[in-house]
Protein backbone atom coordinates (compact mmCIF):
# COMPACT_ATOMS: atom_id res chain seq x y z
CA UNK A 1 0.00 0.00 0.00
CA UNK A 2 1.16 3.34 -0.59
CA UNK A 3 2.18 5.61 2.30
CA UNK A 4 1.17 8.57 2.88
CA UNK A 5 4.01 9.99 5.36
CA UNK A 6 7.25 8.76 5.76
CA UNK A 7 9.18 9.93 8.56
CA UNK A 8 12.94 8.93 8.92
CA UNK A 9 15.38 9.66 12.11
CA UNK A 10 13.23 13.22 12.16
CA UNK A 11 14.62 15.25 14.97
CA UNK A 12 13.26 18.76 16.37
CA UNK A 13 15.03 20.55 19.08
CA UNK A 14 14.50 24.23 20.37
CA UNK A 15 17.70 25.11 21.91
CA UNK A 16 18.40 22.63 24.30
CA UNK A 17 15.01 20.66 24.35
CA UNK A 18 14.71 17.62 22.14
CA UNK A 19 10.79 18.03 21.02
CA UNK A 20 11.32 15.18 18.76
CA UNK A 21 13.95 12.92 19.18
CA UNK A 22 14.74 10.15 16.43
CA UNK A 23 11.41 9.43 15.26
CA UNK A 24 10.73 7.41 12.45
CA UNK A 25 7.69 6.12 10.98
CA UNK A 26 5.64 5.37 8.19
CA UNK A 27 1.73 5.98 7.95
CA UNK A 28 -0.49 3.99 5.18
CA UNK A 29 -3.63 5.81 2.67
CA UNK A 30 -7.26 5.16 4.16
CA UNK A 31 -6.08 4.26 7.36
CA UNK A 32 -7.43 5.78 10.59
CA UNK A 33 -4.90 6.76 12.66
CA UNK A 34 -4.43 7.29 16.59
CA UNK A 35 -1.59 9.81 17.88
CA UNK A 36 -1.77 9.30 21.63
CA UNK A 37 0.06 10.84 24.52
CA UNK A 38 0.60 12.88 27.45
CA UNK A 39 0.77 16.97 27.55
CA UNK A 40 4.07 18.15 25.98
CA UNK A 41 5.32 14.65 24.75
CA UNK A 42 5.53 15.98 20.82
CA UNK A 43 2.33 15.17 19.04
CA UNK A 44 1.45 18.52 17.80
CA UNK A 45 5.05 19.44 17.25
CA UNK A 46 4.93 15.69 14.81
CA UNK A 47 1.97 17.34 13.59
CA UNK A 48 3.19 20.78 12.55
CA UNK A 49 6.01 19.34 11.07
CA UNK A 50 3.66 17.18 9.01
CA UNK A 51 1.80 19.68 7.80
CA UNK A 52 4.30 21.96 6.92
CA UNK A 53 3.95 25.04 9.77
CA UNK A 54 7.60 24.37 11.28
CA UNK A 55 10.89 22.95 9.84
CA UNK A 56 12.61 20.42 11.37
CA UNK A 57 16.10 20.27 12.63
CA UNK A 58 17.04 17.13 11.08
CA UNK A 59 16.04 13.99 9.39
CA UNK A 60 13.40 13.16 6.43
CA UNK A 61 9.83 13.70 6.31
CA UNK A 62 8.07 13.13 3.01
CA UNK A 63 4.35 13.72 2.36
CA UNK A 64 2.18 12.07 -0.53
CA UNK A 65 6.00 11.39 -1.49
CA UNK A 66 7.01 14.74 -1.21
CA UNK A 67 8.55 17.38 1.20
CA UNK A 68 5.35 19.68 1.95
CA UNK A 69 7.44 22.72 2.67
CA UNK A 70 6.05 25.64 0.79
CA UNK A 71 4.47 22.48 -1.85
CA UNK A 72 1.17 23.07 -2.98
CA UNK A 73 1.00 19.85 -4.78
CA UNK A 74 0.92 18.28 -1.10
CA UNK A 75 -0.82 21.14 1.18
CA UNK A 76 -3.86 21.42 -0.71
CA UNK A 77 -4.77 17.51 0.27
CA UNK A 78 -4.25 18.06 4.17
CA UNK A 79 -6.45 19.68 6.32
CA UNK A 80 -5.22 20.26 9.76
CA UNK A 81 -7.59 21.17 12.73
CA UNK A 82 -5.81 22.77 15.21
CA UNK A 83 -7.34 22.81 19.32
CA UNK A 84 -7.52 26.32 18.82
CA UNK A 85 -7.94 27.77 15.14
CA UNK A 86 -7.76 31.45 14.65
CA UNK A 87 -10.27 32.84 11.87
CA UNK A 88 -9.72 36.64 10.79
CA UNK A 89 -12.17 39.15 13.17
CA UNK A 90 -15.25 39.73 11.06
CA UNK A 91 -15.40 36.24 9.62
CA UNK A 92 -18.84 34.69 10.31
CA UNK A 93 -19.61 30.95 9.99
CA UNK A 94 -20.37 30.87 6.38
CA UNK A 95 -17.01 33.04 5.86
CA UNK A 96 -14.87 29.83 6.81
CA UNK A 97 -17.04 27.55 4.62
CA UNK A 98 -16.54 29.74 1.78
CA UNK A 99 -12.79 30.02 2.31
CA UNK A 100 -12.41 26.02 3.06
CA UNK A 101 -14.56 25.59 -0.35
CA UNK A 102 -12.07 27.43 -1.96
CA UNK A 103 -9.21 25.71 -0.53
CA UNK A 104 -10.26 21.78 -0.23
CA UNK A 105 -10.91 20.49 -3.54
CA UNK A 106 -12.93 17.43 -2.49
CA UNK A 107 -14.81 19.66 -0.67
CA UNK A 108 -18.58 19.02 -0.34
CA UNK A 109 -21.31 21.87 0.41
CA UNK A 110 -23.97 19.66 1.12
CA UNK A 111 -22.34 17.40 3.78
CA UNK A 112 -20.87 21.03 5.12
CA UNK A 113 -24.43 21.96 5.61
CA UNK A 114 -26.10 18.66 6.97
CA UNK A 115 -23.31 19.15 9.76
CA UNK A 116 -24.19 22.80 10.42
CA UNK A 117 -27.63 21.51 10.82
CA UNK A 118 -26.45 18.39 13.21
CA UNK A 119 -24.25 20.77 15.64
CA UNK A 120 -26.93 23.48 15.26
CA UNK A 121 -24.17 26.17 14.01
CA UNK A 122 -25.36 29.59 13.53
CA UNK A 123 -24.08 30.10 10.12
CA UNK A 124 -24.56 34.25 10.40
CA UNK A 125 -22.98 34.27 13.93
CA UNK A 126 -19.70 36.09 14.08
CA UNK A 127 -17.07 33.15 14.99
CA UNK A 128 -15.54 35.78 17.04
CA UNK A 129 -18.80 35.55 19.37
CA UNK A 130 -18.87 31.56 19.11
CA UNK A 131 -18.43 29.40 21.97
CA UNK A 132 -15.81 27.18 22.86
CA UNK A 133 -17.44 24.25 22.14
CA UNK A 134 -19.30 25.97 18.71
CA UNK A 135 -15.69 27.03 17.85
CA UNK A 136 -14.84 23.48 17.91
CA UNK A 137 -17.84 22.17 16.01
CA UNK A 138 -16.59 24.63 13.09
CA UNK A 139 -13.42 22.61 13.01
CA UNK A 140 -15.22 19.48 13.05
CA UNK A 141 -17.37 20.51 10.11
CA UNK A 142 -14.34 21.94 8.25
CA UNK A 143 -12.38 18.59 8.85
CA UNK A 144 -15.09 16.35 7.73
CA UNK A 145 -16.54 18.40 4.60
CA UNK A 146 -12.96 18.97 3.24
CA UNK A 147 -13.01 15.27 2.67
CA UNK A 148 -8.73 15.99 2.46
CA UNK A 149 -6.84 12.53 1.73
CA UNK A 150 -4.74 13.37 4.73
CA UNK A 151 -7.12 15.19 7.92
CA UNK A 152 -5.57 15.55 10.76
CA UNK A 153 -7.55 16.23 14.24
CA UNK A 154 -5.69 18.14 17.31
CA UNK A 155 -7.52 17.55 19.73
CA UNK A 156 -10.66 18.65 18.03
CA UNK A 157 -13.28 18.64 20.71
CA UNK A 158 -12.63 21.28 23.81
CA UNK A 159 -15.91 22.51 25.18
CA UNK A 160 -17.72 20.07 22.98
CA UNK A 161 -20.45 18.05 24.99
CA UNK A 162 -20.44 14.42 25.03
CA UNK A 163 -23.12 14.71 22.65
CA UNK A 164 -21.93 16.70 19.82
CA UNK A 165 -18.22 14.37 20.44
CA UNK A 166 -20.72 11.41 19.70
CA UNK A 167 -21.92 13.38 16.58
CA UNK A 168 -18.41 14.06 15.49
CA UNK A 169 -17.17 10.10 15.83
CA UNK A 170 -20.35 9.10 13.99
CA UNK A 171 -20.42 11.71 11.02
CA UNK A 172 -16.52 11.01 10.59
CA UNK A 173 -17.18 6.85 10.59
CA UNK A 174 -19.81 7.02 8.41
CA UNK A 175 -18.22 9.21 5.50
CA UNK A 176 -15.17 7.30 6.18
CA UNK A 177 -16.86 4.35 5.15
CA UNK A 178 -18.02 6.27 1.72
CA UNK A 179 -15.41 7.84 1.31
CA UNK A 180 -12.05 6.33 2.55
CA UNK A 181 -9.16 8.64 3.59
CA UNK A 182 -6.05 9.24 5.83
CA UNK A 183 -7.29 10.30 9.19
CA UNK A 184 -4.59 11.37 12.30
CA UNK A 185 -7.05 11.65 15.25
CA UNK A 186 -4.36 13.06 18.34
CA UNK A 187 -6.72 13.08 21.80
CA UNK A 188 -6.63 12.63 25.24
CA UNK A 189 -10.29 11.09 25.71
CA UNK A 190 -8.80 7.13 24.25
CA UNK A 191 -11.35 5.47 25.36
CA UNK A 192 -14.03 7.20 23.43
CA UNK A 193 -12.41 7.06 19.77
CA UNK A 194 -10.32 3.87 20.61
CA UNK A 195 -12.82 1.41 18.14
CA UNK A 196 -12.55 3.80 15.78
CA UNK A 197 -8.84 3.63 15.14
CA UNK A 198 -7.46 1.39 13.16
CA UNK A 199 -3.46 1.83 14.00
CA UNK A 200 -2.21 3.61 17.17
CA UNK A 201 1.31 5.91 17.86
CA UNK A 202 2.11 7.04 20.78
CA UNK A 203 4.54 9.87 21.73
CA UNK A 204 6.06 10.07 25.01
CA UNK A 205 8.70 12.13 25.52
CA UNK A 206 9.57 13.20 22.19
CA UNK A 207 10.18 9.74 21.33
CA UNK A 208 7.32 6.90 19.39
CA UNK A 209 6.81 3.95 21.82
CA UNK A 210 4.06 2.65 20.40
CA UNK A 211 3.52 2.15 16.22
CA UNK A 212 1.23 -0.69 16.57
CA UNK A 213 -2.03 -2.05 14.78
CA UNK A 214 -4.92 -1.70 17.36
CA UNK A 215 -6.21 -4.51 17.47
CA UNK A 216 -2.96 -6.23 18.43
CA UNK A 217 -2.26 -3.63 21.06
CA UNK A 218 -5.92 -4.19 22.44
CA UNK A 219 -4.74 -8.21 23.33
CA UNK A 220 -1.65 -6.74 24.60
CA UNK A 221 -1.64 -6.44 28.36
CA UNK A 222 -3.88 -7.93 31.09
CA UNK A 223 -3.72 -6.91 34.60
CA UNK A 224 -3.53 -9.88 37.66
CA UNK A 225 -4.33 -9.63 40.75
CA UNK A 226 -3.92 -11.98 44.33
CA UNK A 227 -1.88 -12.52 47.02
CA UNK A 228 1.29 -10.20 46.88
CA UNK A 229 3.54 -13.23 47.18
CA UNK A 230 1.48 -15.02 43.98
CA UNK A 231 1.47 -11.99 41.99
CA UNK A 232 5.73 -11.69 42.98
CA UNK A 233 6.47 -15.24 41.63
CA UNK A 234 3.88 -14.99 38.61
CA UNK A 235 5.65 -11.52 37.53
CA UNK A 236 9.17 -13.74 36.99
CA UNK A 237 10.14 -13.45 33.97
CA UNK A 238 7.66 -10.89 32.49
CA UNK A 239 7.16 -7.61 31.26
CA UNK A 240 5.50 -5.50 33.79
CA UNK A 241 4.28 -2.48 32.94
CA UNK A 242 2.66 -0.99 36.15
CA UNK A 243 2.01 -2.56 39.71
CA UNK A 244 -0.31 -1.52 42.79
CA UNK A 245 0.16 -2.96 45.83
CA UNK A 246 -3.42 -3.15 47.89
CA UNK A 247 -3.09 -4.12 51.52
CA UNK A 248 -2.17 -7.65 51.11
CA UNK A 249 -3.13 -7.80 47.41
CA UNK A 250 -0.94 -7.32 44.47
CA UNK A 251 -2.22 -5.94 41.00
CA UNK A 252 -0.09 -5.89 37.95
CA UNK A 253 -0.21 -5.42 34.37
CA UNK A 254 1.85 -7.12 32.42
CA UNK A 255 2.38 -7.61 28.72
CA UNK A 256 1.25 -11.25 26.71
CA UNK A 257 4.67 -13.65 26.52
CA UNK A 258 4.96 -14.46 23.15
CA UNK A 259 3.41 -17.97 23.67
CA UNK A 260 0.36 -16.98 25.10
CA UNK A 261 -0.12 -19.78 27.76
CA UNK A 262 0.86 -16.87 30.53
CA UNK A 263 -3.31 -16.49 31.29
CA UNK A 264 -3.62 -19.96 31.82
CA UNK A 265 -0.21 -19.61 34.25
CA UNK A 266 -1.86 -16.78 36.08
CA UNK A 267 -5.46 -18.30 36.27
CA UNK A 268 -3.58 -21.97 37.18
CA UNK A 269 -1.64 -20.01 40.38
CA UNK A 270 -5.19 -18.87 41.31
CA UNK A 271 -4.86 -15.53 40.19
CA UNK A 272 -7.59 -13.03 39.02
CA UNK A 273 -7.72 -11.65 35.14
CA UNK A 274 -8.59 -8.59 34.24
CA UNK A 275 -8.45 -7.08 30.57
CA UNK A 276 -6.81 -3.67 30.16
CA UNK A 277 -8.20 -1.25 27.91
CA UNK A 278 -6.05 0.78 25.51
CA UNK A 279 -6.56 3.86 27.72
CA UNK A 280 -5.11 2.06 30.73
CA UNK A 281 -2.36 0.65 28.70
CA UNK A 282 -1.32 4.23 27.12
CA UNK A 283 -1.35 5.42 30.39
CA UNK A 284 0.57 2.83 32.25
CA UNK A 285 3.28 2.95 29.15
CA UNK A 286 3.11 7.00 30.12
CA UNK A 287 3.14 7.47 33.08
CA UNK A 288 6.41 7.73 34.05
CA UNK A 289 6.62 5.17 36.41
CA UNK A 290 7.03 2.08 34.17
CA UNK A 291 9.86 -0.36 34.42
CA UNK A 292 10.58 -0.65 31.25
CA UNK A 293 8.99 2.00 28.87
CA UNK A 294 10.02 0.57 25.70
CA UNK A 295 7.38 -1.92 24.60
CA UNK A 296 8.89 -4.56 22.24
CA UNK A 297 6.25 -3.70 19.11
CA UNK A 298 8.11 -6.95 16.84
CA UNK B 1 -27.99 -2.31 27.58
CA UNK B 2 -24.69 -3.70 28.36
CA UNK B 3 -21.56 -2.55 26.30
CA UNK B 4 -21.10 -3.39 22.92
CA UNK B 5 -17.83 -3.47 22.73
CA UNK B 6 -15.38 -3.74 25.02
CA UNK B 7 -11.89 -2.35 24.76
CA UNK B 8 -9.93 -4.63 26.72
CA UNK B 9 -10.05 -7.75 23.82
CA UNK B 10 -9.41 -7.72 20.43
CA UNK B 11 -12.68 -5.96 18.44
CA UNK B 12 -12.38 -8.24 15.71
CA UNK B 13 -12.74 -11.57 17.93
CA UNK B 14 -15.82 -9.81 19.82
CA UNK B 15 -17.47 -9.36 16.32
CA UNK B 16 -16.84 -12.68 15.38
CA UNK B 17 -18.64 -13.95 18.94
CA UNK B 18 -21.48 -11.41 18.16
CA UNK B 19 -22.03 -13.23 15.20
CA UNK B 20 -21.94 -16.65 16.24
CA UNK B 21 -23.79 -15.86 19.02
CA UNK B 22 -26.57 -15.12 16.14
CA UNK B 23 -25.72 -17.66 14.46
CA UNK B 24 -26.81 -19.66 17.87
CA UNK B 25 -29.72 -18.26 18.68
CA UNK B 26 -31.00 -18.50 15.18
CA UNK B 27 -31.22 -14.92 14.35
CA UNK B 28 -28.75 -15.67 11.16
CA UNK B 29 -30.06 -19.49 9.82
CA UNK B 30 -27.83 -21.31 7.65
CA UNK B 31 -27.73 -19.65 4.37
CA UNK B 32 -28.92 -16.18 5.80
CA UNK B 33 -26.57 -13.33 4.42
CA UNK B 34 -24.59 -11.74 7.19
CA UNK B 35 -24.21 -8.13 7.33
CA UNK B 36 -21.68 -6.18 5.21
CA UNK B 37 -18.68 -4.69 7.32
CA UNK B 38 -19.63 -1.13 6.39
CA UNK B 39 -22.83 -1.82 8.12
CA UNK B 40 -21.07 -3.61 11.35
CA UNK B 41 -18.65 -0.48 11.21
CA UNK B 42 -21.86 1.81 11.89
CA UNK B 43 -23.55 -0.02 14.04
CA UNK B 44 -20.92 -1.15 16.52
CA UNK B 45 -18.58 2.29 15.89
CA UNK B 46 -16.28 0.66 14.39
CA UNK B 47 -13.49 0.69 12.10
CA UNK B 48 -14.27 -0.87 9.17
CA UNK B 49 -10.78 -3.05 8.65
CA UNK B 50 -11.68 -4.42 11.95
CA UNK B 51 -14.96 -5.27 11.41
CA UNK B 52 -13.59 -7.45 8.07
CA UNK B 53 -11.06 -8.85 10.28
CA UNK B 54 -13.89 -9.97 12.56
CA UNK B 55 -15.79 -11.71 9.35
CA UNK B 56 -13.02 -13.02 8.17
CA UNK B 57 -11.92 -15.14 11.12
CA UNK B 58 -15.52 -16.70 10.79
CA UNK B 59 -14.58 -17.52 7.00
CA UNK B 60 -11.40 -19.01 7.78
CA UNK B 61 -13.55 -21.27 10.46
CA UNK B 62 -15.58 -22.59 7.49
CA UNK B 63 -18.74 -20.85 9.44
CA UNK B 64 -19.27 -18.18 6.84
CA UNK B 65 -18.40 -17.94 3.33
CA UNK B 66 -18.55 -15.33 0.44
CA UNK B 67 -20.58 -14.93 -2.77
CA UNK B 68 -18.54 -13.11 -4.99
CA UNK B 69 -19.76 -9.75 -5.44
CA UNK B 70 -22.65 -10.37 -3.41
CA UNK B 71 -21.46 -10.35 0.38
CA UNK B 72 -21.27 -12.93 3.69
CA UNK B 73 -23.21 -15.92 4.06
CA UNK B 74 -23.42 -18.49 6.76
CA UNK B 75 -22.41 -21.58 6.07
CA UNK B 76 -24.32 -24.95 6.45
CA UNK B 77 -23.35 -27.15 9.33
CA UNK B 78 -22.65 -23.41 10.87
CA UNK B 79 -24.43 -23.78 14.01
CA UNK B 80 -23.15 -27.51 15.12
CA UNK B 81 -19.50 -26.05 14.37
CA UNK B 82 -19.98 -22.85 16.68
CA UNK B 83 -21.64 -24.81 19.31
CA UNK B 84 -18.91 -27.10 19.84
CA UNK B 85 -16.65 -24.46 19.75
CA UNK B 86 -18.56 -22.24 22.77
CA UNK B 87 -18.94 -25.96 24.77
CA UNK B 88 -14.89 -26.38 25.05
CA UNK B 89 -15.51 -22.33 26.21
CA UNK B 90 -17.61 -22.86 28.88
CA UNK B 91 -15.53 -25.83 29.90
CA UNK B 92 -12.76 -23.72 30.35
CA UNK B 93 -14.09 -20.44 30.95
CA UNK B 94 -17.27 -21.61 33.41
CA UNK B 95 -16.59 -25.12 34.86
CA UNK B 96 -12.80 -24.41 35.70
CA UNK B 97 -13.43 -21.14 37.36
CA UNK B 98 -16.64 -22.41 39.21
CA UNK B 99 -14.53 -25.48 40.32
CA UNK B 100 -11.54 -22.95 41.26
CA UNK B 101 -13.82 -20.79 43.23
CA UNK B 102 -15.34 -23.45 45.21
CA UNK B 103 -12.13 -25.15 46.25
CA UNK B 104 -11.51 -21.67 48.00
CA UNK B 105 -14.63 -21.76 49.95
CA UNK B 106 -14.21 -25.25 50.71
CA UNK B 107 -16.70 -26.92 48.90
CA UNK B 108 -16.58 -30.26 48.13
CA UNK B 109 -17.38 -31.80 44.82
CA UNK B 110 -20.60 -33.77 46.73
CA UNK B 111 -21.69 -29.96 47.69
CA UNK B 112 -20.71 -28.80 44.17
CA UNK B 113 -23.01 -31.64 42.79
CA UNK B 114 -25.73 -30.80 44.55
CA UNK B 115 -25.79 -26.91 44.04
CA UNK B 116 -25.91 -27.87 40.18
CA UNK B 117 -28.67 -29.98 41.19
CA UNK B 118 -30.49 -26.87 42.86
CA UNK B 119 -30.24 -24.61 40.20
CA UNK B 120 -31.47 -26.96 37.56
CA UNK B 121 -34.63 -27.19 39.93
CA UNK B 122 -34.85 -23.57 39.46
CA UNK B 123 -34.97 -23.39 35.76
Amino acid sequence: MKNVIEVKQLNKSYEKFNAIHDTSFALQANKIYGLLGRNGAGKTTLMKMITAQIFPTSGDLKVFGEGPYENANVLSQICFIKESQKYPDHYNILDALDVSKSIFPNWDVNFSRSLIKDFNLPLKRRIKKLSRGMLSAVGIVIGLASRAPLTIFDEPYLGLDAVSRGLFYDRLMEDYVEHPRTVILSTHLIDEVSSLLEHILVMDNGKLIIDQDAEELRGKAFTVTGQASKVEAFLIGKETVHREPFGGLLSATVIHSENGSDQKQATASGLEISPVSLQQLVVHLTSGRSEQKEVNTK
Amino acid sequence: MKNLIDDGRPIFVQIAERIEDDIIEGGLPEEAQVPSTNQFAAFYKINPATAAKGVNLLVDEGILYKKRGIGMFVAGGARTKVIEKRKEQFFDEYVVTMIREAEKLGITADQLMDMIQRGDNKR
